[in-house]
């Protein structure tokens, strides 16, 4: 098994309580990611267990974000859940910083 | 005959296998790879097992509360949380829900295919929770087996279809058109809300414009809430009751103690159930989402509530208050009405009081949002106490469901299931035509105002 890239993101989309559309979140994101060639694979959290759980990054929507940013973990907040082209650029930018 | 009796006796009647079924079939539809099919498969069975786990615990919270209730209020006192009901109805009824949520699935797809309304219901949870509805008040008014599989399914397939329909003129207003239609079963309370904004909410401000403190963080986080909240109601009614009520439970230990770890047990228990609801999802959504979308390209994906949130992120917290506050008043309505007393449930205003909130904001405001979530509070107090006449022994588990749409149409279907089964498909089939009929009279005149 050899990777190209270096390791594997873990990302987590986060809604309230990871039911509903935190999914959808997940859906977008892995198109995303697909599109962008990015190594990553994403799972799906809600709120209160995804400040506690290990991930390079929280993708989720602006009410939420506090509760990461206080914590130092590194978040984008997404306005059209379903919008491929706002989460690419979102992303993109995340991955820079880093 | 043999092989067909094992299948019917040791798979489809489990209805962990019967879902984890669902979701095989689906991920091979898909041309998932083999590990992927795999772990797919199992995490739903086992996504299952643990709602059922979380079911007992939530058993096991419920029944000291019913009793704290009647002895203060001399009452039945009820929580509406759906993810308690499901999972308590899912352990009498499992098999027929996951045919009606998966056959009515299909019918959702089909509806949307023959009519202009083109939106396809992806909110899986509350799929789930409307085949529970509806298969327990078909079943009990005593309609059994494949009619009560089909006559649930066609109901699932035009609720699916058209409550997402009925309120996209709204939802377009508040998401600015954003390509995707709301599909979350209170939308009965929020064309309330947006109804009551546009009435009284002439000239008021949005309520965008209003800075919350953060220390209104905690607010967000339902489940936090829920646990709040519980651990109050247990607490203060066990002090109102006195030590004798839940001598029974607390086996001699201090009641005001005793009160405090259901309050917290409650919560954990509904943290359990959704974990559950959580795995089975990842798997099944997806799926039904590549499915959909090879069948009917055009269509609109419907969505969960929260997916409108951040269009108005102050409008769901007044809305949640509002709502909360909707549902006390309520509340102390029932006992003069002669109904059973509805304790609001947390998780259902967060939810549906917060969009309630969006949608009456888009049409009218801070007042919009304000008075459109109070009156949603009041409905998702008033509906589940009018519900449970149709429920059963089910009705007397110290739970309902909250959201306004799984009580109108559980009502509905209780009152149609009511006439035996040839009236039961005559009045399904008037109910499909009419609510139908409407959805795609309101899809043509907003395709119409383009």
């Amino acid at each position: 098994m050899e990777q190209k890239s270096s390791k594997k993101l873990k990302i987590l989309a986060v809604c309230g309580m990871g039911l509903g559309s935190g999914l959808v979140l997940k859906m977008t994101l892995e198109k995303a990611i697909k599109e962008m060639g990015i190594n990553a694979s994403v799972e799906v959290a809600d709120v209160a267990s995804a400040t506690t759980m290990a991930t390079d990054l929280v993708v989720t929507s602006y009410e939420f974000a506090n509760s990461f940013f206080q914590k130092g973990i590194k978040v984008i907040t997404i306005k059209n859940y379903t919008n491929v082209n706002e989460m690419k650029e979102k992303l993109q930018e995340a991955l820079k910083e880093s | 005959m043999s092989v067909i009796n094992f299948i019917v006796n040791e798979i489809l009647s489990k209805p962990a296998l019967l879902v984890g079924l669902m979701a095989l079939i689906g991920l091979i539809a898909l041309k998932k790879s083999f590990s992927e099919v795999l772990s797919g498969t199992l995490k739903t069975i086992i996504g299952f097992l643990i709602l059922i786990a979380g079911a007992n615990l939530v058993i096991g919270t419920l029944s000291p509360l019913g009793d704290l209730i009647q002895a203060v209020f001399k009452l039945h006192g009820v929580v509406p949380t759906n993810e308690a009901i499901v999972a308590l109805a899912l352990q009498s009824f499992g098999k027929q829900v996951a045919a009606i949520m998966a056959l009515g699935f299909v019918f959702n797809l089909v509806f949307a295919w023959i009519t202009p309304a083109k939106y396809v219901f992806l909110t899986g949870h509350h799929l789930l929770y409307l085949a529970t509805v509806l298969a327990v008040v078909i079943g009990t008014a005593g309609i059994k087996g494949a009619n009560q599989i089909i006559i649930g399914a066609v109901m699932l397939g035009t609720i699916a279809t058209v409550m997402p329909a009925l309120v996209h003129p709204f939802t377009k207003r508040v998401t600015n058109d954003a390509g995707f239609a709301l599909g979350h079963l209170n939308t009965l309370g929020y064309i309330t809300s947006a109804l009551v904004g546009k009435w009284i909410g002439k000239g008021s401000k949005s309520t965008e414009e209003i800075e919350i403190s953060e220390k209104w963080n905690f607010l967000k986080e339902p489940i936090v809430t829920t646990s709040t909240v519980m651990i109050i109601i247990y607490v203060l009614l066990a002090i109102l009751a006195g030590p004798s009520v839940l001598n029974k439970y607390s086996s001699g230990g201090n009641y005001i103690m005793y009160a405090l770890m259901e309050g917290l047990t409650f919560g954990a228990s509904i943290a359990i159930i959704i974990y559950g609801v959580r795995m089975i999802l990842g798997e099944i959504v997806p799926a039904f989402q590549g499915i959909a979308l090879k069948i009917i390209p055009n269509a609109i994906p419907a969505l969960d509530c929260p997916t409108v949130f951040p269009y108005a992120p102050t409008a769901v917290i007044v809305g949640f208050l509002s709502s909360v506050v909707g549902g006390i008043i309520g509340m102390f309505l029932m006992g003069p009405l002669g109904l059973a007393l509805i304790i609001p449930g947390m998780i259902p205003h967060f939810f549906d009081g917060g969009t309630a909130g969006v949608y009456g904001n888009a049409t009218g405001g801070r007042r919009g949002a304000v008075l459109g979530a109070f009156v949603n509070g009041l409905l998702i107090t008033i509906l589940p106490a009018l519900l449970l006449a149709y429920m059963g022994t089910l009705g007397l588990a110290n739970t309902t469901f909250g959201d306004t749409d799984f009580c109108w149409s559980g009502i509905i279907g209780g009152l149609i299931s009511k006439m035996g089964v040839a009236g039961a498909y005559i009045g399904t089939i008037i109910f499909a035509v009419i609510l139908l009929g409407l959805a795609s009279y309101v899809t043509i005149k907003l395709n119409q105002s383009k």
